[in-house]
């Protein structure tokens, strides 16, 4: 089994089995990651980090991951100061990347960008987060912090939480623990609740879930809390925005009945649906999982670069 | 007796059961258009014993390949295509929905990027046969009624 070269645009890109073996290559970079052991073994590579879309984890993740290991980063920060605004298209802009780059990170609001960002570019493209589609290097670093605090995943049972129906991350997510074997709960408002076409997906893999619309009665059953931010930008309408939020907020008290070892993960920024009363709590591991995505993409860049050691 | 709307042809191609209506839409996805140089006869709205009515299309000496009608089966999925060679039909079939079909049909996701400006045609995916169900290749979004969206 090999990575190199290879497009990572969803998740179903990745077979169980290479999706562990990333899992296991960035346990190895942990150290690496923390800035304990110095690498050097992507000495002459660039990669080209292209955020069309703001972004602080995602982007400073990828590029410290390509700096921890030694190598370097040319960047698109935002639509502005980008060719993009001149009215260039993505595939010619994707064109002129590859020429200057080893591999292409990418973020873009429109769904489907980072396969057509594939189908132009001989460089391998990671898909970053594309509109309100697929976000695979998100659902790794989930993955990861999920399978370190539960040993695995069969039969856990996963809440996640929030903006099911725009929230990137939790399309990916549940595909993935619906193909690993855990059993899910879809907690949010009827006009947020994950997409149809989302669900049709898990029921083709056979994936167990349920749906429910009120957070705190599904804690006490859970072994993992996936909280989202409920995105105000995703509504049309202000008004929309205004009948949802608040709506799903947990604070330390909420989590009196939980499982010992439930963990609690978002995927940040959070406005206030986790107060800050849970971050002293043993539940919390937001933070670990932000952190999380720094050795999970240095093993993704090592892995589709193939470099040795 | 039997009425003959349109003449029959000596070698060419004819499309029957075309769903009623829908003859003109399909020219398009034929590449027929004002370049068109060959006979070409449309019925419209002609007796069809199994459905009541259908459109007919034949289009002469032009014998259309799988390839280039199976297309059609986005808009009507009942036509059949006959090849004629000297009055005799030498060939006949349905036409059957192909496997990915490009440039034909809208994606449903108006966020997708083949709804912008960039150089690619749509491109959804056969997934499923029965009932049939296609997905964008580029979104990953699972597509209903693409009969809707013929661009």
């Amino acid at each position: 089994m090999s990575l190199k070269g290879r497009d990572i645009v969803w998740i179903g890109d990745l077979s169980e089995e290479e999706i562990l073996t990333v899992l296991d290559e960035a346990q190895r970079m942990v150290p690496i990651a923390r800035g304990e052991i110095k690498s050097k073994i992507m000495d002459g590579r660039i990669l080209a980090s292209l955020f069309f879309e703001p972004s602080t984890r995602t982007r400073l993740s990828f590029e410290t991951a390509m700096h921890r290991l030694g190598g370097d980063v040319i960047t698109i920060a935002g639509q502005e100061g980008s060719s993009l605004i001149k009215g260039e298209t993505l595939a010619d802009t994707i064109r002129m990347a590859e020429s200057y780059s080893d591999i292409i990170a990418i973020r873009h609001p429109k769904e489907g960008a980072a396969r057509l960002a594939s189908t132009f570019s001989k460089k391998p493209i990671i898909n970053g987060g594309d509109g309100a589609g697929q976000h695979p290097t998100q659902t790794l670093l989930d993955l990861f912090t999920i399978r370190n605090n539960t040993g695995g995943f069969e039969g856990i049972q996963v809440a996640i939480a929030g903006d099911l129906k725009y929230g990137r991350t939790v399309h990916s997510l549940s595909l993935a623990l619906g193909r690993f074997g855990a059993e899910m709960t879809f907690v949010a408002p009827d006009r947020i609740q994950m997409p149809e076409y989302i669900r049709e997906e898990l029921d083709k893999m056979g994936a167990r879930y349920h749906t429910r619309d009120d957070v705190k009665k599904v804690i006490p059953d859970s072994d993992v809390l996936y909280m989202t931010r409920i995105q105000k930008e995703r509504f049309p309408e202000e008004e929309e925005y205004m009948k949802v939020a608040g709506a799903f907020k947990i604070d330390a008290e909420a989590l009196e009945g939980a499982r010992k070892n439930l963990i609690v993960m978002h995927p940040l920024p959070r406005v206030d649906e986790i107060h800050h009363s849970v971050d002293r709590t043993p539940h919390a591991k937001y933070f670990e999982q932000a952190f999380n995505g720094v050795p999970v993409r240095m093993a993704l860049l090592k892995l589709i670069l193939e470099v040795a050691e | 007796m039997k009425e003959l709307r349109i003449s029959p042809i000596r070698n060419g191609t004819v499309i029957d059961h075309i769903k009623p209506g829908m003859a003109l839409k399909i020219l398009p996805l034929l590449s027929i258009d004002q370049e068109f140089d060959t006979g070409l006869s449309i019925a419209m709205n002609a007796h069809s014993e199994k459905h009541g009515k259908k459109d007919i299309v034949k289009i002469e000496d032009k014998e259309l390949h799988p390839r280039e009608v199976n297309r059609l089966a986005v808009i009507t999925p009942n036509a059949s295509i006959s090849i004629i060679r000297d009055f005799k039909v030498v060939k006949k079939y349905k036409v059957r929905l192909p496997d990915t079909i490009e440039g034909i049909v809208r994606c449903e996701n108006l966020n997708c990027i083949t709804n912008g400006k960039e150089p690619i045609k749509s491109r959804l995916i056969k997934i499923q046969k029965d009932p049939v169900k296609f997905r964008c290749y580029y979104c990953g979004r699972i597509q209903n009624r693409i009969e809707k969206r013929i661009i």
